[in-house]
């Protein structure tokens, strides 16, 4: 390769532009041939002509960016170059070069000349003459634009994506579409909700401002096409609307200046309506390209997809947690001067019901019994746990018999015998009134484990009660017992869920009626909540992370201080969904 | 049991402060208001002999005198519930009276609240909502009601999830909810794989998780080893965190367990906790073999030393987990105290070390944590080996339970 001469040997050289000059880097190679020929033309330059016959346009331009020569293949540029001059990008190329310095790593230059464009190469000669080689890179350039916009699109989609799917409640869902949407598809976008009643939520972004909503009441025929694209089904295309047709609640606060362009587009989701999108523009435009036009319906399509499945959740979460309302375990405390507790863990902690059950229905004053029921349904989940519903329900209505606990027994297990279903269940009854600073209580088991009572000083007795389970056979039969608690003492009804725990630091053993005796013998005097959390948690213990059946315990304890002005909060609403909400 | 009563009235009759921004007022009744320590001492006593009423009645006429309820429930509720947890550690009163004492200071707070909702009406706008849970089977719930009634008091929308939450119910809420942030509470280090699920959870649903509690290390270091959003040492300092925003995780970025946790690529945290019942059995054997007296234990004493053993491999697994010696050490020396305590030689600690060493020779990591263990045990143990320390010092590393 040879390197074009320079004016001058110095580092500081004047270029073809006397505008510019460069500092030589001091790690440039010294000018090794310097030409002493004055150049006059291509040829005297020595640059052959082979280049005459090459494929592409080639042109020679002079120190001052004039067109010296021209090969073939050049000769359509040369018209548009007579016309319009040497195009700026080239011209800029040229004067930026200077003579003498390596053509170097950096991108070739490149441009449109026309409707093509090239890439620029440029060989020095020996003159101040450069041979341009214009390399048409049109097919190149225009595969390298459409694959990055499809990148971008792609990248964008999975975003949008990701962070759609990744919630599934509605409002948030909602906001995230408004957002992207008015980050990647237009300056503002108000998405509109499928009507709740006469009203809709309203969530509306502006790009680079916080998301706004609000439930409104609107009328979706006001906005042209709204009214379709909420239908949902079938898919309305996306409508271009006039502006000035917009009733003003659609526009987002803090929207900068005019409305130009809006457009409507349904949401499609999972065979249900998921709402609608409305895309504002601040500029008039002229419409989506067909590139664009195919992103937006994606978009709208993932949108609608998210949406209609986080509608979807709501919906079944709701319907669930109504069902479910009854079947949840009751949050016990205080009635009647006598403390109770609860502690309930289903088999699958996922699940929020099971096959095990308690309830505690308080006596009509504080001379009358309050009568509480713990028991097992053969089974456990969500079938097991339905059965316990119509189980509880029996028992609460048999209240008033409850003074005879052998007659509840047998009255439910017609119940449940006459209902054809096979599953049977095991019991405890417990009627409980206080007397003075004690408890009395009357206590059955059909079928279950006998209730533990422990004494102040850690005794731990064990109800002498036991019958026959109920659902099972014609007749049942079983035997009342009577205790009575002295303060501080607690009666503890439990389900085999516990003693049946299988774990332990062995890994296979069965907690055991033995060792729950043991650990209540260090729990007399203890207020009956800690005695529940304690069997419950030795219980959990014991599984490690080993799987396990339902659970459940109640504590009746003669508190240690009587307070007369103690408010009962026995019945203080139960059966509330654990987390606390519904959606 | 005898219980004051001081004034006729219910205590939820009381005359209160009309407004909550009204300043808490001398009360003429109250008496001049209490020191902090005093007030520490009488709930002391209250929770562990007087019982229930005697504390509530307490904390209500603690109001009276002007105490603000935030004070009230971290300067005093807090710090006696911290000083059960150190007590229990320290064999000064049994595992039922902590039990007991636990139930009683949450009675505590349960009247301060109730006491609170008859004062307010709450018609202000919520700052924000976030959910406070406990990471799945952590029994602990005290910390994490004292944070949800903090934040409560500062103006949050508090869904308070208590102790044990297993984290698809904690998911499912977040579903409903799409609340600002979660606080997870974390107790027990051996809940912390537990509570690494719980975060990675909630991140994927896009909801930011903040840390709290023991288990993370006194500096927070295992709340960022397992990617929580943030951590906060106290309820004061998660109420910060959460007053300065906490910017949602870009859900996209759902994690693996390896990308926090790069060493359990190895799959020794898996393989020791599957083999967990057989390290635990074998290691008895071995101990039965080197410590002869060993045969003549009854089934209970057998019983207590298996849980030893098994306490020992799941903080070993623990510390696997998290890559983290400090859990495992601390829990050793810990249980050398406890050891010390019930006149068993501690010795045989480091022969359980030993044995286990000696099964886990294909895990160096395992090896590492083994042979860090034994030093710490040996160091522990070597300068007051005759007095036999106590572990109430640090109170609280405990495997069991403690306070907040």
């Amino acid at each position: 390769m040879r390197y074009g001469a320079g004016v001058g040997d110095g580092c500081l050289r004047p270029l073809l532009s006397s505008r510019e000059v460069v500092r030589c880097a001091p790690s440039a190679p010294p000018l090794v041939i310097p030409s002493q020929g004055a150049p006059a033309g291509a040829d005297d330059a020595g640059i052959g002509s082979a280049w005459l016959d090459a494929p592409c346009p080639v042109v020679v331009l002079d120190a001052a960016g004039g067109v010296v020569d021209a090969n073939r293949a050049a000769h359509p540029l040369l018209s548009l170059v007579a016309e319009t001059g040497l195009p700026p990008w080239l011209a800029h190329a040229h004067t930026g070069r200077a003579p003498g310095t390596p053509a170097g790593p950096r991108a070739a230059p490149s441009g449109w000349i026309g409707d093509r464009y090239y890439e620029a190469h440029a060989t020095p000669t020996a003159g101040a003459h450069v041979v341009w080689w214009l390399l048409d890179g049109t097919d190149h350039r225009l595969t390298r634009t459409a694959l990055r916009t499809a990148e971008d699109r792609a990248s964008v989609l999975a975003e949008v994506s990701s962070m759609l799917l990744s919630s599934l409640n509605v409002p948030r869902c909602s906001e995230v579409a408004a957002r992207m949407a008015a980050e990647h598809l237009a300056d503002a976008a108000v998405l509109v909700a499928p009507p709740q009643g006469h009203r809709h939520l309203l969530t509306q972004a502006v790009r680079g401002a916080e998301v706004t909503r609000g439930l409104r009441q609107i009328d979706p025929h006001e906005v042209p096409g709204l009214a379709e694209a909420l239908q949902g089904f079938p898919p309305v295309p996306a409508r271009w609307i006039d502006p000035a047709d917009l009733p003003p609640w659609v526009l987002p606060p803090g929207f900068p200046g005019e409305v130009g362009s809006v457009i409507v587009t349904p949401l499609p989701g999972h065979g249900v309506p998921a709402g609608a999108l409305i895309l504002l523009r601040s500029t008039p435009h002229q419409g989506f390209s067909v590139g664009e036009e195919v992103f937006a319906r994606l978009f709208a399509a993932r949108a609608g997809a998210a949406l209609s499945a986080a509608r979807l959740y709501t919906e079944q979460s709701a319907v669930t947690a109504t069902l479910m309302r009854d079947l949840l375990p009751p949050r016990l405390s205080h009635v009647h001067g006598v403390d109770y507790a609860g502690a309930y863990r289903p088999a699958k902690d996922h699940e929020l019901v099971g096959g095990d059950f308690y309830d505690v229905h308080p006596g009509a004053d504080a001379d009358a019994e309050t009568f509480v029921v713990l028991g097992d349904v053969a089974g456990k989940g969500l079938e097991a746990a339905v059965l316990t519903g119509k189980i509880r329900n029996t028992l609460q209505a048999l209240q008033p018999l409850a003074d005879d606990h052998s007659r509840v027994l047998t009255l439910l297990n017609g119940a449940l015998l006459s209902a054809h279903q096979t599953r049977f269940a095991t019991l405890v009854l417990a009627s409980v009134r206080r007397h003075g600073d004690r408890v009395r209580l009357r206590l059955t088991s059909a079928g279950h484990l006998p209730p533990l009572v422990v004494r102040a000083d850690g005794t731990v007795e064990t109800a002498d009660t036991h019958g026959m389970l109920v659902g099972a056979l014609p007749d049942v039969h079983a035997r009342t017992t009577e205790t009575e608690l002295a303060p501080g003492e607690t009666c503890l009804l439990y389900t085999d869920g516990i003693t049946e725990a299988r774990g332990g630091p062995l890994g296979d053993e069965m907690f055991g009626e033995e060792r729950l005796v043991e650990a209540l013998t260090e729990c007399g005097g203890l207020p009956g909540e800690a005695i529940v959390e304690r069997v419950q948690m030795l219980a959990a213990q014991w599984l490690a992370d080993g799987g396990h059946d339902d659970m459940a315990a109640v504590a009746i304890s003669a508190p240690r201080t009587f307070r007369r002005d103690s408010g009962d909060r026995g019945a203080e609403s139960p059966r509330q969904p654990r987390s606390g909400t519904t959606g | 049991m005898n219980h004051p009563r001081t004034t006729a009235e219910s205590p939820h009759d009381r005359p209160r402060p009309g407004h909550p921004a009204e300043p808490p007022r001398h009360d003429a009744a109250g008496g001049p208001r209490p020191s902090a320590a005093e007030l520490r001492d009488r709930l002391w006593k209250a929770v562990t002999e007087d019982g229930e009423y005697a504390a509530v009645d307490l904390v209500t006429e603690a109001l009276d005198t002007g105490w603000d309820e935030e004070n009230l429930l971290l300067d005093v509720v807090a710090a006696v519930q911290a000083e059960v947890g150190v007590a229990w550690a320290a064999g000064r009163i049994t595992v039922a009276q902590e039990h007991a004492a636990t139930a009683i200071n949450d009675r505590v707070v349960a009247a301060l609240v109730h006491a609170r909702a008859a004062r307010r009406r709450d018609g202000a706008t919520p700052r924000g909502r976030v959910t406070v849970a406990c990471a799945d089977g952590e029994w602990h719930a005290f910390p994490a009601r004292l944070v949800a009634e903090v934040l409560r008091l500062r103006g949050w929308h508090v869904d308070y999830l208590g102790a044990q939450t297993p984290t698809p119910h904690l998911v499912a809420h977040l579903h409903a909810t799409a609340p600002d942030a979660v606080l997870l509470s974390c107790s027990l280090p051996t809940r912390l794989p537990a509570a690494h699920a719980a975060v990675t959870a909630c991140q994927a649903v896009g909801v930011p998780v903040l840390a709290g509690g023991r288990a993370f290390g006194t500096d927070g270091r295992l709340a960022h080893a397992l990617g929580a959003d943030g951590w906060a040492p106290d309820a004061r300092g998660a109420a910060a965190l959460l007053a300065a925003g906490v910017p949602r995780p870009v859900p996209a970025a759902i994690r693996h367990t390896v990308e926090d946790l790069p060493h359990l690529a190895d799959q020794e945290y898996t393989a020791v906790l599957r083999s967990r019942a057989d390290l635990v059995r074998r290691t008895l054997a071995d101990l039965e073999a080197r410590f002869p007296a060993m045969t003549g234990y009854s089934a209970a004493q057998r019983e207590r030393t298996a849980e030893d053993v098994a306490h020992i491999v799941e903080f070993l697994t623990t510390a696997l987990y998290v890559n983290d010696a400090g859990v495992f050490s601390s829990f050793l020396t810990w249980t050398a105290d406890l050891l010390t305590a019930r006149s068993v030689a501690a010795d045989s600690l480091l022969t359980a070390l030993d044995s286990l060493g000696g099964q886990l020779r294909d895990f160096p990591r395992a090896l590492g944590l083994l042979h860090a263990g034994a030093d710490a045990v040996r160091g522990h143990l070597d300068p007051d080996a005759v007095t036999g320390g106590t572990a109430g010092a640090d109170g609280g590393r405990e495997p069991d339970r403690a306070g907040a």
